[in-house]
């Protein structure tokens, strides 16, 4: 387009500018300017036929996405019900506050608001705030539950300078009986990043959506859950709602019965009170588990509203451990309450009951000399279960060798792991020369069979399987536990004992109790009702440490109790296990309690109300008393609580793994102890003494 | 003509004013709904503003040739004063201030600048013997008429304007013959100094909107965020639009602006890809119309004038149309004739008044003596 300037003639350009050059430049020019224009509409009608026709469905959406807000409503959980119907685990209305991080302009200051509003303390800020800084973004953080109206009015008004606060009316989590259903139920807590990652279901991040953390709320996750509500509404750029345009109801989850008896189940868990320990009930018949409480627990409503700093670091500081369950991950040696089993295990081997041995303080098995806990004299099969005397178990263990009596034990359960809705179960062990193989790459020796005739050395079980084998050993049949009301019951399976073997066993552990046995205070207080059991004690560490009655706690022996009831027509067994009791004498008080409860609920409150009054409140009462005084003395000095809660119940249970390996070790201690020459005695057999002793 | 439709009905130019009143019209229809159908609180005023400001343009398009030369250059000088004192005022109070008051009015001497600035360029260029357009000299004082009132206007700082006024400029000098070379130096110049201009001449938030509108995507909550929520309401409108008084994005306020810079996209959303086309449609026949008058005109004063007159309603319908479609950074230019506010219909109203009186020299005394137009 050179025509439009003057380019030729450089030096004198103007003597070509005339009026018709500069009209026709004009003309031209203006033609290109009117063509600019012109390109600049096609261009501007073309930009917007494409925003407008071609990509009109992305703009549509999006643009609904702007009007329309959808929030989700979290469901209603299923309730978690016990054998009669009363709730274990329900909802309670309530007003919660959520943040939701990204949402936040100056998450500190938005906080000290709320802090302010809700009389928050400054560990639950400085917790929050913390969360905030480990959190996704999008993930909203429980603020606090439960709140009064005024307080829910009082941040609602504010809103619009709180932003990111998300207010709600929704459902929490409600256990009526707190600690007591701990370990049993488990808790709910807001889905973690992974679970959000592996499920990006947006309900997950909904604020005040939860999902089960532990056991059986994590178990019936998928039935508990429901299905979520919807709100569609319309709202403007600021967020303010203009009209509701559609609603629907969340769907609750379906209710879960469970075979517990909620009642039981709390008197069990009370009745242990101060002590450390767990105890198990079965209706022998259908299997039903009646009651699985292990104290000291913890309070899943904590859990369940996001515990805070103080409570963590109270239950994780407790020797006691809290947190662990001890009726599935609390293993310990069995010690005599194996007996009756092993009996059982030698009849089956062709020994008579009337076969007897002489009991002079303790026996002779190859070229060494095991002690018995004292001299019983002439003993036969009935004598050895009701006075427990150890030499009979050591002669005819030796007599059929131990690989019959393991083989038993398995088939009464132990070792064994039920097919239960539990996260999971620690089975124990059930030694036998193959398993030590295996394990240690070294032989069975003749002390190992002795050690294991008494349910010490490698044995371990947990209180579960202890039940089980109470159940079995009173009914001769393969009782198979259960959780679920709406399971099935299936028809066990019958030992191959004769009714005269069974009722011999039962007599005898009904002796034990009701007879000249070891455990005469576990006698029920009923004329009718005889209850037959079997005391045991566990060795917790080597004698040179500590003699296992007194000292520190930890140091002190298990006390354990199998027992079922009515002895000579059973209906209910179970054991009874406290950690560091000192001995058996603390667990069949407890046992002869609870089955006092079970057959008159009002006889056995009144055993429990002096108790309490003793201990100083329920369960639920001495942990928040307990609570209280601990945070008072730690007062700031507390450590935050692990991000996902979850994390906290996984250290649990390597701690109890770890447990599981110390108490291996001890055993493989006690044949050192024993390899000093022949010399009598062993520290097992030692144990075996106190135990019974009482 | 045929003498059903009297001669002075006849003689208006209608190829202008039927689409200008349907402008109007539909600019008062999108300014209710802007308003969640609220007649009286934009749309009333645009129709009166537009009512007083049309007999206003008649009033210009009386004037004739020679008074207005006269008037060209102390007029200029007026609004040059002006907006000195503007800035002199800015300084004394603090803070920017683009407007001075008198009793109810408002005058903006930026906006009144812009058509002042291609009057006087018109002028200059139109009396200049024929033989200096190419001359260097001849330049400077065409510069100092462009330069000086771009100057103050930027020190305002209001970029809009001053691209506006230098647009003007362009436009009449360009056609007044100035080599073309000058101008691919000064455009290869000026691209060499963008990049100066950028981080020497804009303020922090002006680089902001400069960034934003070259990804948009990148802040959609912040600076973005105007752009995407104008490209959702163009978009989202399709073929025929949600309805009347049914855009959402302008009713629920995800668009910002919805009476002023971003009234485009209000309208686009409620009456879709047609509503644009409309608009379109009738700005191009005013434009046209405008061009036509000026290449009708008889003398160089009046070609350029006109020409200038409609280049500056031009850059605001396509800076503003460009801006709303995500063509150019955000700057605020409203769209002539639709959008809400005095001082932008001000300027463009006598831009028309301009035209019209061109058009009326251009009838009194054509160009070529035999062919009526």
């Amino acid at each position: 387009m050179g025509l439009f300037g003057r380019k030729r003639g450089r030096a004198k350009p103007r003597d070509l500018v005339s009026q018709t050059t500069l009209d026709n430049a004009f003309n031209r020019r203006t033609f290109v300017i009117g063509a600019g224009m012109g390109g600049i509409g096609t261009i501007l009608a073309a930009r917007m036929a494409y925003i407008g026709i071609a990509e009109n469905e992305r703009w549509v959406l999006e643009s609904e996405s702007n009007r329309v807000n959808l929030s989700l409503i979290p469901p209603r959980r299923g309730w978690i019900l016990d054998r009669n119907g009363a709730p274990l685990a329900s909802n309670r209305a309530d007003f919660r506050v959520d943040v939701i991080p990204d949402r936040m302009d100056d998450a500190a200051q938005t906080l000290g608001q709320l802090a302010d509003l809700l009389d928050l303390s400054q560990n639950a800020v400085a917790d929050i705030l913390k969360k905030i800084d480990d959190a996704r973004g999008f993930q909203p953080i429980e603020v606090a539950t439960g709140l009064d109206y005024d307080q829910f009015a009082a941040i609602s008004v504010r809103l619009p300078d709180l932003p990111g606060v998300v207010p709600q009316r929704g459902f929490s989590r409600y256990y009526p009986t707190g600690a007591t259903v701990g370990h049993l139920i488990g808790y709910v807590g807001p889905a973690s990043a992974e679970e959000y990652e592996e499920r990006p279901d947006p309900i997950l991040i909904t604020p005040g959506y939860k999902i089960g953390k532990d056991a059986l709320e994590s178990q019936f996750e998928d039935e508990l859950q429901g299905e979520p509500g919807a709100r569609r509404v319309e709202v403007t750029a600021s967020g303010r709602i203009v009209r509701d345009l559609e609603t629907r109801e969340d769907k609750q989850g379906a209710p879960v019965r469970l075979t517990i008896d909620g009642p039981l189940q709390d008197y069990a868990a009370r009745r242990i009170g101060l002590e450390s320990g767990s105890c198990v009930v079965m209706d022998v018949e259908n299997g039903d588990i009646l009651c699985m409480s292990s104290m000291p627990s913890f309070d899943p409503n904590s859990f369940s509203a996001g515990i805070g700093r103080v409570e963590y670091s109270m239950l994780r500081d407790d020797e006691r451990v809290p947190l662990r369950n001890k009726v599935l991950k609390g293993l310990y040696p069995p010690g005599s309450t194996v007996k009756p089993m092993h009996c059982m295990a030698f009849l089956d081997a062709g020994v008579k009951p009337e076969e007897a041995i002489m009991c002079n303080g303790g026996r002779r098995v190859g070229n060494r000399f095991f002690n018995c806990w004292s001299n019983h004299g002439r003993v036969d099969m009935a004598k050895a279960i009701y006075q427990s005397c150890d030499s009979y178990f050591y002669h005819f263990a030796q007599q059929v060798g131990f690989e019959k009596v393991a083989e038993w034990a398995h088939k009464m359960g132990l070792g064994e792991e039920f097919d239960l809705p539990v996260i999971s179960q620690f089975y124990g062990t059930v030694p036998d020369p193959e398993w030590k193989r295996r394990k240690y790459d070294s032989e069975w020796q003749p002390y190992d069979t002795v050690n294991s005739s008494i349910g010490q050395g490698y044995y371990l079980t947990n209180p579960l399987q202890l039940a089980v084998m109470a159940a079995r050993l009173a009914t001769g049949d393969k009782v198979v536990p259960r959780l679920r009301m709406d399971k099935p019951v299936r028809e066990f399976e019958h030992f191959n004992f004769t009714p005269e073997e069974i009722a011999y066993v039962r007599q005898a552990m009904s002796d034990t109790v009701n007879g000249p046995g070891t455990a005469g205070r576990a006698r029920l207080p009923f004329e009718d009702i005889k209850m037959a059991g079997k005391t045991g004690t566990a060795q917790v560490v080597s004698l040179s440490i500590s003699d296992g009655k007194t000292g520190p706690w930890k140091y002190r022996d298990h006390g354990l109790f199998v027992f079922f009831a009515p002895f000579d027509k059973p209906k209910y067994a179970g054991a009874v296990v406290i950690e560091h009791g000192g001995g058996s004498g603390a667990a069949y008080p407890i046992a002869r309690d609870v089955m006092t409860f079970m057959f008159d609920p009002a006889k056995g409150m009144e055993a429990l109300r002096p108790l309490e009054e003793q201990w100083g409140g329920t369960a639920q009462e001495r942990l928040d008393a307990k609570y209280r005084a601990y945070a008072q003395a730690a007062g700031e000095v507390v450590e935050p609580v692990p991000q996902r809660t979850e994390q906290i119940f996984d250290q649990v249970e390597a701690e109890a793994r770890l447990a599981q390996r110390q108490s291996e070790a001890m055993a493989a201690q006690t044949q050192g102890s024993r390899g000093e020459g022949s010399r009598p005695p062993s520290t097992s057999r030692e144990v075996q003494q106190r135990g019974n002793g009482e | 003509m045929s003498g059903i439709v009297p001669a002075p009905v006849a003689r208006q130019p209608w190829m202008m004013l039927f689409p200008l009143f349907g402008l109007i019209g539909f600019g008062a229809l999108i300014l209710t709904s802007a308003a969640a159908g609220d007649f009286d609180q934009y749309a009333k005023g645009h129709l009166l503003r537009f009512a007083i400001l049309f007999a206003m343009a008649v009033v210009i398009s009386r004037f004739n040739k020679p008074t207005v030369q006269m008037l060209t250059y102390p007029g200029y000088i007026g609004v040059l004063l002006l907006l000195m004192a503007v800035e002199a005022m800015g300084q004394v109070q603090g803070g920017s201030q683009r407007w001075l008051e008198a009793g109810p009015i408002r005058i903006q001497p930026s906006e009144l600048m812009k058509p002042a600035a291609v009057l006087a360029l018109a002028h200059y260029y139109g009396g200049l013997p024929v033989g200096m357009v190419p001359n260097f000299r001849a330049l400077i004082p065409a510069g100092a008429i462009i330069l000086l009132p771009i100057a103050f206007v930027l020190l305002q700082p209001d970029l809009g304007t001053s691209l506006a006024i230098a647009f003007g400029g362009f436009v009449v000098m360009f056609l007044a013959g100035l080599p073309l070379r000058w101008f691919l130096v000064a455009g290869a110049a000026g691209l060499a100094l963008l990049p100066v201009a950028f981080f020497v001449g804009l303020q922090e938030y002006q680089q902001k909107r400069v960034l934003t509108f070259l990804d948009p995507e990148n802040d959609p909550l912040g600076d973005g965020y105007q752009i995407t929520q104008s490209k959702i309401a163009i978009g989202s409108g399709g073929l025929f639009g949600k309805g009347f008084n049914e855009g959402s994005q302008s009713h629920l306020n995800y668009l910002p602006e919805p009476h002023t810079d971003f009234v485009f996209a209000t309208m686009a959303e409620e009456w879709g890809f047609a509503g644009g086309l409309f608009i379109l449609f009738c700005f191009g026949l005013i434009l046209f119309w405008g061009l036509k008058v000026a290449s009708n005109a008889a003398d160089r004063f009046s070609k350029l004038l006109a020409a200038g007159m409609t280049a500056t309603i031009f850059f605001y319908i396509a800076i503003n149309l460009l801006m709303v479609m995500g063509f150019a950074p955000v700057v605020g230019i409203p769209l002539p004739f639709i959008s809400h506010g005095g001082s932008s219909m001000m300027t463009n109203m006598i831009c028309i008044g301009v035209l019209m009186m061109v058009h009326r020299w251009n009838r009194k005394a054509p160009k070529t003596g035999l062919i009526a137009s």
